[in-house]
């Protein structure tokens, strides 16, 4: 009895997926989850991301794979306690198939926690953490933004080039803070630099002036630091007030000028920054991408938007190879393994780990404008420490 | 640490505590008299730096910002007195925490609609637009120097006010014995309503003048109200005095924590109002508390 139900149901349930496949591959729209902030302190980026998304499927005739696309969102509202339930939401009852997002690491890592036991294609759209492709990696994971390491790591160098062989380095005590410091510091004790001091600020706390001043006793060559959004507007018009932008050369990862370059002002001037992207770069893809991007909302485009948009064309790509079925999973992680990606950030392709190996500019304020320097690091890619797969 | 590297860090805590005191000394003033627990304290102080960054880009001047910023914060805060506040009077602190905290939603969400969740820097005025050298490498802005100036400006005013006029004789009275005073013929209720719009001016005072340094952001108000319950906690309830000790106290532990307990900055604060508060349960003077 409990045989013969169990076969039925088996026999039952493998047609319905073959059909189910079957119509998929053909007609059936597919389906693309967004866990991402609508509200709260990330809501910007979270639209930005999803209309760069957007963007991008327009531009592919609002087809990837021959099929339509349809968007299911879902307001992750950058709270890691309940991204267990969104996900769930997103995989078991919207039924995407392919998931992408979030902006918040917090999010990302409950996010891998259970995506990792799932079948279904996630793209991390935004969050650095180092374990979405390092210790909790999977052949089915890819993420289109950065790790923490990249944005960090590659600034070492631009020191020491500099000859600035002592550094005061200042951040907020959280993941991405002390994850973009281990990378800086890996990269400049290699090189023969001493870190003097390391300031540890709780976050998001934003009173400087006692660290400043500490700074100021010390006198290091250079001064390396993680603050971001309103963290970052108040830290680089604290060091300026405090008369250190002058003597001490400040640096960071890119998210210490971008989007609070205004708020920031003249006090911004001249600092040097790591990331890779930046609004001024000057390539083809770039300059398209920003036009059609204001175009479409209004709205200039940023280093998330960027993300988005190239989630969308390398998508595009890979489904195309599968002819829009996302059942062949096999073909299309392969495909997206091999896909080389012509973004407004220049060229990139996915490392064994499924994290872009892209190039880390070096941008510097100059006339309140972000200007590209150079390239700090060319095809960085992360070291992906904990990550077995494609070894 | 050197003797120069301890005097900068005392100017820096000082000045810190000085700021907070601005923003404590409405709360502690609304806490001790009205008896209400004003959770939307640090919506005000928000509110007062929105208004100096908006005021200011449309003026071109923070001076005026400021002049226009300070009557339209009163006026807020004698609307929110008079068709929120004015109903809690009788009602016991958790009903008044559910509207305060109620009020904080509203006021962040109409911080969303009207300037959106970027983050702006505010200009300082030209004529304060410098630095002052301090120690060897540091400097201090000009700005700096005029807050802390006008934050000792304004408690000496405050004081003044509470002990030497016939409002501030009336705020004493009513803090000490509220039906006596309605007794003897004072209108409480008016009494009440500008005592809370004083409050809120205070608040929105220090939001103004913190706005060029701090610069304005979402969720601005909600650092700044948890540390002002500290210091009015650790002052004293109602004592004007006792918040100017506490922000002191607690300006200072906050700047040498960072510096001599770094693995404890965040905490420290806490820990220094959990140690007054064993050694003087209701604060460093709070004895007018005492007899309500």
């Amino acid at each position: 009895m409990t045989l013969s139900r169990r076969a039925v149901l088996g026999a039952a349930a493998a047609s319905a997926l073959a059909s189910r496949r079957l119509v998929a591959a053909t007609t059936a729209k597919i389906r693309i989850g967004l866990l991402l902030p609508y509200s709260g302190t990330y809501a910007a980026l979270g639209h930005n991301i999803t209309d760069a998304m957007k963007l991008a499927a327009a531009e592919h005739g609002g087809k990837l794979g021959g099929r339509e696309v349809e968007w299911v969102a879902v307001d992750d509202e950058s709270d890691p306690a309940k991204a267990p339930g969104n996900v769930n939401k997103l995989i078991a009852g919207e039924k995407v198939d392919i998931l992408t997002g979030p902006v918040h690491s917090g999010v990302a890592m409950a996010m891998m926690q259970i995506v990792r036991q799932e079948e279904v294609l996630t793209i991390v759209t935004n969050a650095g953490a180092q374990a979405v492709t390092g210790t909790l990696c999977a052949p089915h994971v890819f993420r289109t933004s950065f790790s923490n390491w990249q944005t960090s790591y590659p600034c070492a160098d631009v020191l020491l080039k500099a000859g600035q062989k002592k550094a005061v380095l200042m951040f907020w005590n959280y993941s991405f803070g002390q994850e973009s410091m281990a990378a800086f510091k890996e990269g400049y004790v290699k090189g023969g630099g001493t870190i003097v001091k390391e300031i540890a600020v709780p976050f998001p706390s934003t009173e400087f002036q006692a660290n400043l001043s500490e700074i100021a006793a010390i006198r290091p060559d250079a001064v390396f630091v993680f603050f971001a959004g309103a963290g970052a507007a108040k830290f680089v018009k604290d060091y300026a007030d405090a008369g250190l932008k002058d003597k001490v050369p400040l640096y960071g990862s890119g998210f210490l000028t971008d989007g609070v370059l205004a708020a920031q002002g003249a006090a911004a001037e001249g600092i040097k920054t790591t990331l890779h992207y930046a609004d001024a770069l000057d390539n083809p893809a770039n300059r398209k991408f920003r036009e059609a991007f204001r175009k479409a909302t209004g709205r200039d485009a940023d280093v998330y938007a960027v993300a988005g948009y190239d989630t969308v064309n390398v998508l595009a790509q890979a489904l195309d190879k599968v002819k829009g079925d996302v059942g062949a999973r096999k073909e299309l992680i392969a495909a997206l393994e091999s896909a080389h990606v012509d973004s407004p950030r220049g060229k990139f392709r996915f490392s064994r780990a499924h994290n872009p190996i892209q190039d880390i500019y070096l941008r510097q304020v100059k006339g309140g404008k972000e200007v590209v320097l150079g390239v700090a690091m060319k095809d960085a890619e992360d070291p992906a420490a904990g990550c077995k797969m494609g070894k | 640490m050197t003797l120069s590297l301890f005097a900068l860090q005392l100017v820096n805590g000082v000045e810190y505590g000085l700021l907070l005191f601005l923003v404590a000394s409405g709360l502690t003033l609304v806490f001790g008299v009205l008896g209400v627990l004003n959770f939307a304290h640090g919506s005000f102080y928000m509110l007062g730096a929105y208004l100096a960054f908006w005021l200011s880009g449309r003026t071109g001047n923070l001076w005026l910002a400021i002049l226009i910023g300070l009557p339209v914060m009163a006026l807020v805060g004698l609307l929110v007195e008079k068709l929120a506040i004015a109903r809690l009077y009788s009602r016991d602190h958790l009903d008044q925490v559910l509207l305060t905290y109620g009020l904080v939603l509203l006021f962040n969400e109409l911080q969303r609609v009207l300037w959106g969740n970027d983050v702006h820097g505010v200009a300082t005025p030209a004529a304060l637009a410098f630095t002052i050298p301090l120690g060897a490498t540091q400097t201090w802005s000009a700005w700096r120097v005029f807050t802390s100036a006008a934050c000792i400006a304004i408690a000496f005013a405050i004081r003044q006010i509470v002990l030497k006029t016939r409002f501030g004789m009336r705020v004493r009275a009513g803090a000490s014995n509220t039906e006596m005073v309605e007794a003897l013929g004072i209108d409480v209720r008016r009494l009440f309503a500008a005592l809370f719009s004083a409050g809120t001016a205070l608040a929105g005072l220090a939001g103004m003048l913190a706005a060029p340094l701090t610069t304005v952001y979402p969720g601005m108000g909600e650092s700044v109200l948890i540390l002002s319950f500290v210091v009015v906690v650790i002052g004293g309830i109602g004592s004007i005095k006792g918040a100017f000790f506490g922000a002191m106290l607690v300006g200072l532990a906050d700047t040498f924590g960072k510096v001599l307990l770094p693995g404890f900055a965040s905490a420290i604060v806490y820990a220094v109002m959990a140690a007054v508060l064993l050694w003087r349960p209701r604060g460093l003077l709070g004895a007018a508390a005492e007899s309500r």
